[in-house]
């Protein structure tokens, strides 16, 4: 983790050559304005939302990290996954587990635990990975989300994992005496876990290992060629990727404070998928934007009609995809380009007439 | 309209206080979400995803809340009930809760629905001192007043019935050789559960095979083979109407004859048996504390006759063959009797008080002889069942009323 | 051994659902170069039309007939209409279409014809047919009419130059436009295919799973795992694979001590991963060749 820190703020230092470059430094400066403008936004909503709108806007952190973890995997290395909701429920259930039994750990604790366990689990999965591609992938790592709820409540790990009934856990006080409540205090945790792993993963595509992840989905046989170590790569973005996932799933059991087998269905891939999607594949803050899909569209939809709300969710859906094939990212981008380019026009318009 | 911050909230607060303490001295105690012509209920319920089909619970029980105030309310108050989707998911379970106690302000949780939706509630509420009244579920950990107390059930617990079942077994072919099929879930796990506690020291020799399904699977064929083949002659079929129906069919069809005992949850005439084969059912046994609609034998009786007329003036688009449809009203008329006693003292704490002071209260769709009672040592309202055995055309019920709990 | 043949025996019969659906899954992978997730759905779809117009009172195979051509016109309908605008979206911006078209017809499903299972009738009856009654004349019928559709596709695909225009269509879409061969409509005509197959499929499933808006969800998965095992490329492997994962689940659940039915799926899973470990574009399926 101090690693991943310390690379952070490498990536955050203005690297000298772009000074040189004055529009370059512009548009960097608008980006970073734009990021500090978010943070200040993340750090302050807290203070004039309700309690149960944080509840929410934490959900939505956790959502959009889980879902940073599959683009890492399918967005930016190319490779398709159904099983990330096992990957959120084994961290999820390594800090439940953690968090009751006889170790009882501090909650914090369980992060790096769950990471862990995930990393291991994500290269262990990543080795057969390298074998399948395509469909045959998803279907591999489907197999996974179906066996993870049989697996949780198995008469094997029923005395660890609680069985069918699962584990209740009890919410974190706010340390040091501070004067906010619980769900400020874990809303401000996620939030800090949240801006240390998107940075972690925006300078990790930046690097060199970075380009090497993306040259492999974009023609893994010249990456080959180019003397890249795809196998090795491969999984090593696997365990990555099921690192930020579990480390979602364990916030997501500290804040809901309970665990059931299932709760980590296949349809929670499902929902991690769509968010993927809709948010855009291949963005770093499109994730975020997929979190708020996944956790505030079926709220909409439900509105509009309590009978027909999977139905009008799908035509949501359907809208999103005609109105932004490239997910809200896309839209973001191809929305600034023209905008820029209305800009460009009326100045030269405005330019034209002086003239004139 | 002002938006609510918690800088004003806190700036009101004690205004508030001072209206509440004013209220007191009149008489009148209102909790969160209650003034003279309201009182809101929160609920949530599965309308979406692979539980869709309990949907209908939330449904009817909003259409007769619907129909209670349009003849007035109770006490002259109109009951707002909000009920939202949880998909059966506890993470939104949490959510739709949290939104409508801290966001609608509601009194009260009424019935929420599902028991692993149900536990991820259970401390939030409790901590808030909000009451979950009667939870829609039929496990047995709901009532536990003294580290609960603001929990109740409803429903007679599924381990009860597991117990009425090994009871009626003892009973009646005390050298069974038992096979259970039972789903992978809270639900199947208890029944499982209260059948061995209810057979104690036999269980180990009686149950000869037991196998699980997940509703996934397309068919049970396999794990009824698995069950035949270990000579069994009781077979308990803990199975929701689907699969249920699947067995019936199927044993009838490899000429498999044991004693068939059905769960409460899976014998409606028109869900399981009809699809399965009225023939086929015959001999079938199960346990009751509804009236099912679709049971030619109550087509006279004076609750199925008011029921059906709710039905079709408030609910015409609902099923009338589908037992959850009769639940949700049931739901609805307890709560009311919770309020009716209430009276103007419509505080948490009266609301629990008076959920815990129910005595022979009977319902119109409930079996006769069944009644609900409570006391602040007792939060299982229901525990008498009956069983029945399935003639051809109607359950014949038979036997005394059971109470499923053992004797301790 | 008594118990494992009749637990073979059951394999087959429910892996025959398995291979009716594997069939569907691999004909659409065919027409239209994906796998379509909302096929369970539409196919659960067609079968409620059936449903409605039996209780309406038409005769079984009037019903039959026209829930096929229906199913056909829909596919296509669905085509032109939801799909053409996402073609040159992005692989997974369609499958998000999928999903919604998945959300759609499921909520609507039950909405329309609610939640209570609904048993289906069945043309071939059900007698047991080897006297033990795992298989029943009807699981022997389905059987039968999966051959004869993998029979009639086999002849359309190899034989007519209909069939040919829709496999270069799906294959090479640029080379077939060059030659000639107009691909929207080739892909519309897939996608009326693959639904008209699902619809038979599903029509033949309910009578042993009744029907009810979750149907074919999870008959869904095995038929995807069964196209899979068996190869996506091969719709003669993709129906074996369906039997093949009836089969292995049921021996796993009953012989496997410390599996039992609770693990089976698990197993099974387990199973065709690692054979597709070694032969990765499933047993009878062609590895694609992919050119630098």
């Amino acid at each position: 983790m101090t690693e991943r820190e310390a690379i952070a703020l490498d990536a955050a230092a203005v690297p000298p050559e772009a000074a040189l470059a004055k529009p370059l430094r512009l548009g960097l400066d608008r980006r970073r304005l734009l990021i500090g403008l978010a943070v200040a936004a993340g750090v302050a909503a807290p203070l004039v939302v309700q309690n149960f709108t944080i509840f929410q806007l934490t959900m939505v952190m956790i959502y959009g990290l889980a879902i940073l973890g599959l683009n890492l995997l399918t967005g930016f290395n190319g490779q398709f996954s159904l099983g990330h909701s096992a990957f959120y429920g084994i961290g999820a259930y390594t800090a439940a587990i953690l968090m009751s039994g006889s170790a009882h750990l501090a909650y914090y604790w369980t992060l790096p635990c769950a990471g862990l366990v995930c990393f291991v689990v994500g290269i262990a999965l990543g080795l057969p990975a390298l074998r399948l591609q395509g469909l045959y992938l998803a279907l591999a790592t489907f197999a996974l989300a179906v066996a993870l709820p049989q697996l949780l409540k198995s008469h094997f790990l029923e005395d660890l994992t609680g069985g069918v009934q699962g584990i209740v856990i009890d919410k974190p006080d706010p340390p040091f005496g501070l004067p906010i409540d619980a769900d400020q205090w874990l809303y401000y945790f996620t939030l800090a876990v949240l801006l240390v792993m998107f940075a972690a993963a925006a300078s990790l595509v930046k690097s060199r290992s970075g380009r090497a992840i993306m040259a492999i989905r974009d023609h893994p046989i010249a990456a080959a060629a180019m003397g890249i170590n795809i196998a090795r790569y491969k999984t090593l973005t696997f365990g990555v990727s099921a690192l930020y996932t579990g480390i979602a799933g364990a916030l997501g059991a500290i804040v809901v404070q309970f665990v059931a087998p299932d709760s980590f269905n296949f349809l929670l891939s499902v929902n991690f998928l769509v968010g993927l999607i809709v948010g855009g594949i291949g963005s770093i803050p499109g994730s975020l934007f997929g979190g708020v899909f996944v956790l505030f569209i079926p709220n909409l939809a439900e509105k509009v009609s309590t009978g027909l709300s999977g139905a009008v969710y799908g035509v949501i859906l359907l809208l999103l995809i005609f109105l932004m094939p490239l997910g809200a990212a896309g839209f973001v981008r191809s929305a600034a380009a023209w905008l820029a380019r209305l800009g460009r026009a009326s100045t030269r318009q405005s330019t034209g007439k002086k003239t004139s | 309209m002002k938006k609510i911050t918690r800088r004003t909230m806190l700036a009101t607060a004690p205004a508030a206080l001072a209206l509440v303490s004013l209220r007191a001295r009149a008489a009148k105690k209102y909790g969160p979400g209650v003034t003279d012509t309201e009182i809101k209920v929160g609920n949530t319920c599965f309308y979406s995803g692979p539980g869709s089909s309990y949907g209908t619970i939330g449904k009817s029980e909003a259409a007769y809340f619907k129909m209670v105030n349009d003849q007035g309310g109770v006490n002259g108050r109109k009951i707002n009930f909000i009920s939202y989707d949880d998909a059966y998911s506890p993470p939104k379970t949490v959510e739709q809760t949290r939104r409508l106690v801290e966001q609608d302000g509601v009194l009260l949780m009424l019935n929420p629905l599902g028991t692993p939706t149900n536990t991820a509630i259970q401390h939030y509420l409790n901590q808030k001192k909000v009451p979950q009244l009667f939870a829609g579920t039929g496990a047995s950990k709901w009532n536990d007043p003294k580290h609960f107390p603001w929990t109740i059930g409803w429903q007679p617990s599924y381990l009860s019935e597991g117990h009425a079942y090994a009871a009626y077994i003892l009973a009646n072919k005390p050298d069974a050789r038992i096979g259970v099929l039972y789903q992978n879930d809270d639900a199947g796990k208890d029944y499982l559960h209260g059948l061995v506690e209810g057979l104690g020291d036999k269980a180990k020799s009686m149950i000869v095979a037991k196998a699980s399904y997940e509703t996934t699977d397309p068919t049970v064929d396999s794990q009824i083979i698995e069950i035949q083949a270990k000579n069994v002659d009781v077979f308990v079929d803990i199975a929701i109407p689907k699969f249920a129906a699947q067995t019936i069919r199927k044993s009838a069809e490899i000429k498999w004859k044991p004693l068939h005992i059905l769960i409460g949850a899976a014998n409606s005439v028109a869900a399981t048996l009809k699809p399965a084969g009225l023939d086929n059912s015959i001999g079938v046994v199960s346990d009751f504390f509804l009236k099912d609609p679709t049971d030619p034998q109550w087509q006279n009786d004076q609750g199925y006759k008011d029921w059906l007329a709710f039905m079709d003036k408030y609910y015409p688009g609902g099923d009338k063959t589908d037992l959850y449809n009769v639940l949700g009203p049931c739901f609805a008329q307890t709560f009311i009797q919770v309020l009716k006693q209430c009276g103007d003292d419509l505080t948490r704490e009266n609301i629990m008080k008076q959920a815990a002071n129910l005595h022979d209260l009977s319902l119109p769709m409930l079996l006769p002889g069944i009644t609900i009672n409570t006391s602040p040592t007792d939060f299982a309202p229901i525990k008498h069942i009956r069983m029945g055995r399935f003639d051809g055309q109607k359950w014949a019920l038979f036997g005394p009323l059971i109470s499923g709990q053992l004797p301790v | 051994m008594e118990q494992l043949l009749q637990q073979v025996l059951a394999g087959l019969a429910t892996g025959a659902i398995y291979a009716t659906m594997a069939l569907a899954v691999v004909m659409v992978y065919q027409a239209i170069d994906h796998l379509n997730f909302a096929q369970g759905e539409l196919a659960t779809f067609s079968t409620f039309l059936a449903w409605q117009m039996i209780a309406w009172g038409w005769s079984y195979w009037v019903a039959f007939i026209v829930t096929v051509a229906v199913s056909f016109l829909i596919g296509v309908a669905i085509d032109r209409i939801l799909f053409r605008p996402v073609r040159n979206a992005p692989i997974l911006s369609q499958l998000v279409a999928f999903i919604a078209l998945f959300s759609i017809l499921n909520s609507a499903d039950g909405q329309i014809w609610n939640f209570t299972i609904k048993s289906f009738p069945t043309p071939f009856g059900t007698k047991p047919l080897f006297g033990s009654g795992l298989v029943s004349t009807h699981q022997a019928g389905m059987v039968a009419v999966t051959l004869v559709m993998l029979a009639l596709l086999y002849l359309f695909f190899r034989g007519s130059r209909l069939g040919l225009a829709m496999r270069a269509a799906a294959a090479n879409p640029e080379a077939a436009r060059l030659v000639g061969i107009r691909v929207g409509w080739m892909i519309a005509l897939g996608w009326g295919l693959s639904t008209a197959i699902g619809a038979v499929a599903g029509m033949l499933i309910a009578p042993v799973v009744f029907l009810d808006p979750n149907m074919m969800l999870g008959v869904l998965l095995y038929g995807f795992a069964g196209a899979v095992l068996g190869g996506l490329s091969s719709p003669g492997g993709a129906v074996l694979g369906g039997f093949a994962v009836g089969i292995i689940e049921n021996l796993a659940g009953t012989f496997i001590p410390f599996v039992g039915q609770e693990l089976k799926l698990t197993v099974a899973l387990i199973v065709i991963v690692a054979v597709l470990m070694v032969r990765p574009a499933g047993i009878f399926g062609r590895v694609a060749v992919s050119r630098v």
